[in-house]
């Protein structure tokens, strides 16, 4: 059950598409990874999302309804990239301030921060000012206040930079626990290896279009070469009849492409008709960050201008 | 409507419960009037200090008018010469030599000093010599002093009697609360205008705008913060009109003198005596609750119809302040103006150039108040609250359409051009 649809969502700027005709499903209770590279147009897709711009054209499914940024913002946590907060405020204030503002009553919100506070060690902070925080720790603080009211969508742009790995861990745990218990997580970033790790579900926009879509693993099958990886002390010398092409080699380990039309078991069995001695066998799939950089190279590195014609 | 509030109270008591907000509060008109309070202190001690100077009068001036009173006293000496030398070892700071002459041509008497004169004692023995030389002149020509006297009129101030009204006021009087009304809106204007200038720019650098604007609407964001910021500014006021009150009482206390009078001073009638105690009686002629009514609501109009243009030049500023000292310029324009018509309107409440500046909503918060205590035709001042709040809302409206992209946008400034396309674009 998709808890969020965009349908060929459009919004021009004067020198950009920003986002130029996107449609997408994000299922109820997915981490779903929003990738792209820097200007791809994710941060105007999120700020539609989030009740922050309009879209110039399609429509946005929230819930089963028509998204309605005055009432459904209730229901979304929002993370920006740019993180911010009131330097000069004090923390506790700020934090019973935001969760306010997204809906919750004083009383509500004043349980519910404490519970947060004393979960990530941030009892002392109460009466002290955001400016007496480390970078790390008003990250910290800036996720609690994204997901304090317990939004059924939270969107995390970057949620990791400029944190160590310890408090790294304890946000992704945190995401994971989020995920488990019906939030629905859409992740903004980067950094493929976080991708692998996290999402169900990725999304790659380029130049404001969507270019890939699909499971994490469904992406690598799609994309994979074929490549083996073999573990063997004497790879027999190839004539011709051989079912796969020797591509690279470390030590005892060869890696292998399987000629089109074979199977990996017309390998295995040729090897061992010629009598190699076989260690390990193992499938060789792309990497996101390879996938990521294959679809996306060629185009400029930054976005160019354009004229667009409304 | 909740979140308005919510956004109001946040701007509010941020601010009022800042130390500094207390302390400037309070401190500063403590230490304008102790400052205004040293300077008479200093001019009244000043003045009573008494100087002696030894006068060899060989022409006679002083003669019969030996004492000059006031501040100064006057040794006579008779012999010159060896005086010359010898006046500061008879302990006198001065020696003022006047030489024999015929009052017609004059001679000029010589004035001897040890270290410094002092402009003002200077200006004294020159009076006196003066009033003394036309003294003798007049006798001269068989005019007579007592005759004089009686024809010199001495009104420092005209007493008004408008046409149909009975109430008696002082001119100098009306200006003077009129000036003081404009300048202090003039004032709270550029103050809690710029308040909300910075507010807004301490959003966009700290970037918390956009985590707030997934919250609420931008236009809610901006409207709550001129609420909460006019609110600061009311408060303030109100701690300074509970400490003039309180001032009222103290004045009996530690000036007796003038408490005194005060109390004697007759509720209601004429201007009759001078000074003081006629502004204070025609203060009690002036339509107080018109006053403090238009005050209150030109004040509030003007606040709310410019602040919203401070937002608007907050949210296009990036990281340098310096951006705003420009873009605030069209801003600030039309209130250095107002306040020029209005120097203008307390002189002459009645002509063209007062009577437009008091209708147009720009200048009217300013303008209006050079009028008000002359009494303004009913038409003039509906007319002129209308344009206000239709003002009002217009910059409103202009400047949040300006404000909701400006406060997302970071890096360069924008153009004009590209702000008359903010504003005017659909949404």
């Amino acid at each position: 059950m998709p808890i969020l649809e965009l349908q060929n969502l459009k919004k021009y700027f004067a020198t950009q598409k920003a986002v130029d005709d996107i449609s997408l499903t994000v299922e109820r209770g997915q981490i779903f990874g929003l990738l792209g590279p820097n200007g791809a147009g994710k941060t105007t897709l999120i700020r539609m999302i989030t009740g922050i711009f309009y879209p110039d054209a399609g429509h946005i499914i929230f819930d089963r309804k028509k998204f309605d940024p005055i009432n459904d913002v209730g229901y979304i946590g929002y993370m920006p990239e740019e993180r911010g907060l009131y330097k000069k405020m004090k923390i506790g204030d700020q934090t019973m301030y935001l969760a306010q503002l997204k809906g919750m009553s004083r009383i509500e919100a004043l349980e519910k921060i404490k519970q947060w506070f004393i979960k990530f060690e941030m009892e002392t902070w109460w009466n002290k000012k955001v400016e007496d925080l480390s970078k790390g720790m008003s990250q910290k603080l800036q996720f609690v206040t994204t997901v304090v009211h317990e939004p059924k969508l939270i969107i995390l742009d970057e949620p990791f930079s400029g944190l160590d790995p310890v408090n790294s861990n304890l946000i992704k745990d945190e995401i994971f626990r989020l995920s488990q218990n019906g939030s629905t997580i859409i992740f903004s970033t980067h950094r493929m290896e976080q991708v692998e790790e996290i999402c169900d579900h990725i999304v790659l926009v380029n130049k404001g279009k969507k270019i890939l879509d699909g499971t994490v693993k469904q992406v690598k099958q799609n994309f994979k070469e074929n490549l083996f990886s073999i573990g063997t002390d004497n790879l027999p010398s190839v004539n011709g009849s051989a079912p796969y092409e020797v591509v690279g080699r470390k030590d005892h380990s060869f890696v292998l492409k399987i000629n089109d039309n074979h199977q990996p078991n017309d390998v295995l069995k040729f090897l061992l008709q010629q009598g190699a001695t076989i260690h390990s066998f193992n499938e060789i799939l792309p990497s996101l960050n390879d996938i990521f950089i294959k679809l996306v190279e060629g185009t400029p590195t930054a976005r160019q201008f354009q004229t667009v014609k409304e | 409507m909740h979140k308005i509030w919510l956004i109001i109270k946040r701007e509010y008591s941020t601010r009022v419960k800042k130390k500094s907000f207390l302390l400037l509060t309070i401190l500063v008109p403590v230490i304008i009037i102790g400052f205004y309070a040293a300077i008479i202190a200093i001019a009244i001690n000043g003045a009573s200090e008494k100087e002696t100077i030894a006068v060899n009068d060989k022409a006679n001036l002083f003669e019969g008018n030996r004492e000059p009173g006031s501040s100064l006293t006057f040794d006579y000496i008779s012999s010159e010469s060896s005086f010359k030398t010898r006046y500061k070892e008879k302990g006198y700071k001065y020696f003022l030599s006047v030489p024999e002459m015929n009052i017609d041509t004059p001679q000029r008497p010589v004035l001897y000093y040890a270290k410094s004169i002092g402009p003002v004692t200077q200006a004294r023995i020159e009076g006196l010599i003066n009033s003394a030389i036309e003294k003798k002149k007049m006798i001269a020509a068989n005019i007579d002093l007592q005759k004089l006297k009686s024809i010199k009129s001495n009104i420092s101030v005209i007493t008004l009697k408008g046409e149909g009204d009975s109430k008696q006021s002082l001119a100098s009087v009306n200006s003077g609360v009129g000036f003081t009304a404009g300048f202090l809106i003039y004032l709270m204007l550029f103050i809690y205008g710029s308040m909300v200038m910075r507010g807004v720019m301490e959003e966009k650098t700290s970037r918390i705008s956009e985590v707030i604007i997934s919250s609420a609407k931008p236009f809610q964001l901006m409207l709550g913060k001129i609420i909460g910021i006019g609110g600061v500014g009311l408060t303030q006021f109100l701690i300074w009109i509970f400490l003039v009150i309180g001032l009222q009482f103290l004045i009996p206390i530690f000036l007796p003198e003038i408490g005194r009078q005060l109390e004697q001073a007759p509720a209601s009638g004429g201007v009759q005596g001078g000074g003081m105690i006629g502004v204070i009686n025609s203060l009690k002629t002036l339509p107080i609750g018109n006053i403090l009514f238009s005050f209150t609501f030109y004040f509030i109009g003007g606040y709310m119809m410019y602040a919203a243009l401070f937002a608007a030049v907050g949210s296009m500023v990036n990281e340098d302040p310096q951006e705003a000292q420009q873009l605030i310029f069209p801003i600030t324009m039309p209130i250095i103006l107002a306040f020029v018509i209005m120097t203008q309107a307390i002189n002459q409440p009645d002509s063209k150039l007062a009577i437009f500046g008091s209708l147009f909503p720009l200048t009217s918060p300013i303008v209006m108040m050079g009028r008000i205590s002359y009494g303004v035709p009913a038409w003039q001042m509906l007319s002129s609250m209308l344009f206000l709040v239709l003002g009002f809302l217009g910059t409103t409206w202009l400047a949040a359409r300006i404000y909701r992209t400006g406060i997302l946008m970071y890096g360069k400034k924008p153009r004009l051009k590209e702000m008359f396309r903010w504003a005017f674009r659909k949404s």
